[in-house]
């Protein structure tokens, strides 16, 4: 997938050059008469783009924004201040290896036959190409990930011994917060959704939430890791919905999708694959959205400080600071708000799911 | 183009962090957490029921209380009624019978009277025979020699006694 887009790129890239080069062509044989002002006015012009060419050489904005959204086997805070982080490779021959990622500070990057390569993300690949890795590392983002884990047990986890401990009294501090934040998914969002049997998804579903939560929240900071903008995260939760939705859907559901109610049976023929497709649509749609949001907010975030960079100035760079302030507060919304909305819509797929239909309703 | 490429690694670590806190949580934190707050509210709701339970119960208290007065009013309107009415018949009958005794008393003492009159009566009549026979004795005595005189007593006497 990443090698074909990186030929339709460079693809388009020629092409693009090439239709602009032939303008260029068309003026040359202007430039044969001896017209010194269009001459001047030509080579300032060269001099801009030459000038434009080199600036993009020192600062290259897609790159420095596919840099901070993608995952990287080093967490890098600022220039210099960099974690390193471990790689655990597995291959079939060589069994498991540990090492760190420090080790590919060379100016191969080039460590114990393996080769790191800088794309737009980063890639461990064997030097010798017939051998077949699987790459198990602890990235930024699965560190960030675990960072996320250890913050989310030790919050709720307390909370947990402070109801027992505070049993029949009020909550107290940071216990009534979270409790506010609880009550409202499990009133809300998973209660009316779900359906009387919502005791059993509140668990999951609560984790959902919190868990995508905190890791939007932990992306927004800086150097934070953009791991709720990865589609390797949000891929697996949308997964782990679909399992959870199908694990206990009942025969009302899956007689829904063969044979929806009041529908003639010619319309069955574009029904059924449909209904089929809307199946897979759902888990789908869960993954884009949370990836596509977290990840863009992060570009426009990002692109914003980009301009301070491709402007250098001290006058853009207060009001660039002030706009990415406010899209900063809009993004910590959009955290909320993508995290919740994940866990409304899973359970209203789970509650689709398990939904009981009383048979004299419809008459079958 | 990366971006859109899931990596198997981070699937492979996500499943396990993800599901680990899962689990972690469920019995950690989500249990006692969802417990403690179904039983606070079970807590309130029964305490909300209770304190309704006793204002239901404040009413039929105050009710009762209320009929009780009034019972209690009725009561005691009923006894002092009783009580007046037990007091004007006595009074009634003390009066029949005051009258009724009085009546003997005066009954008794006319016929008393009577009696008295009467043998005062017959007293008077024996003392005015035995007053007339003396005085019919004297005048036989004194009167006898002179005829005139003695008619002349004699229809004096005779008047004299007709009058009693």
């Amino acid at each position: 997938m990443y090698t074909h887009f990186r030929l339709l790129i460079s693809t388009a890239l020629v092409a693009a050059t090439c239709f602009f080069s032939v303008p260029a062509y068309a003026d040359e044989p202007a430039q044969h008469e001896p017209n010194k002002v269009t001459e001047g006015i030509n080579q300032a012009e060269h001099k801009i783009e030459h000038n434009l060419e080199e600036s993009e050489a020192k600062f290259n904005i897609g790159e420095m924004i596919m840099h901070h959204i993608a995952d990287s086997h080093e967490w890098e805070f600022t220039h210099g201040v960099t974690i390193p982080l471990p790689v655990i490779l597995y291959s079939a021959d060589r069994g498991i290896e540990v090492f760190s990622s420090s080790n590919f500070h060379n100016d191969h990057h080039e460590y114990n036959g393996y080769h790191l390569v800088h794309g737009d993300s980063e890639k461990i690949v064997p030097v010798d190409e017939s051998r077949v890795v699987y790459d198990f590392s602890i990235t930024k983002n699965v560190a960030s990930m675990l960072l996320s884990a250890f913050i989310l047990v030790f919050i709720f986890v307390s909370i947990g011994k402070s109801y027992q401990n505070n049993k029949g009294k009020a909550p107290k501090g940071f216990q009534s917060a979270m409790e506010v934040i609880i009550l409202f998914i499990r009133d809300d969002v998973v209660k009316p959704n779900v359906g009387p049997k919502y005791e059993k998804y509140l668990p999951y579903l609560l984790t959902l939430f919190f868990f995508i939560l905190v890791n939007n929240i932990l992306g927004l900071l800086p150097g934070g890791a953009n791991l709720t903008g990865n589609i390797a995260v949000t891929m697996t939760l949308a997964v782990l919905t679909f399992i959870v939705t199908h694990l206990k859907a009942n025969g009302h559901y899956y007689k829904h999708l063969v044979k929806p109610d009041g529908v003639p049976v010619p319309l069955l023929l574009i029904m059924i694959p449909v209904e089929i497709v809307g199946v897979f649509m759902k888990p789908f749609s869960l993954m884009v959205r949370l990836f596509a949001n977290m990840t863009a907010g992060h570009i426009i975030l990002l692109s914003l400080f980009g301009l301070i960079f491709i402007f250098q100035s001290f006058m853009i760079a207060p009001v660039i600071s002030l706009f990415a302030l406010f899209l900063n507060f809009i993004e910590i919304m959009v955290a909320f708000i993508q995290a919740f909305i994940f866990t409304l819509l899973s359970s209203m797929y789970i509650g689709s799911a398990i939904e009981e239909h009383s048979h004299a309703d419809h008459g079958h | 183009m990366s971006l859109l490429t899931p990596n198997p690694g981070l699937i492979f670590w996500m499943l396990v962090v993800f599901l680990l806190v899962v689990f972690i949580l469920a019995k950690f934190a989500w249990k006692p957490i969802i417990k403690g707050l179904k039983d606070r509210e079970n807590e309130i709701q029964g305490a909300l029921d209770l304190a309704e339970r006793t204002r239901a119960e404040m009413i039929q208290l105050k009710s009762d209380n209320e009929k009780l007065i009034v019972e209690a009013n009725a009561v005691r309107d009923r006894i002092l009624r009783d009580a007046k009415d037990a007091a004007d018949r006595t009074i009634l009958e003390s009066k029949n019978i005051a009258a009724v005794e009085a009546q003997k008393i005066i009954d008794s003492a006319r016929e008393t009277i009577r009696t008295e009159q009467q043998v005062a009566v017959s007293k008077i009549r024996k003392e005015v025979a035995t007053l007339s026979l003396e005085i019919a004795e004297k005048v036989l005595h004194r009167e006898l020699k002179d005829k005139e005189s003695q008619q002349a007593l004699i229809a004096e006497l005779a008047t004299s006694a007709r009058l009693n």
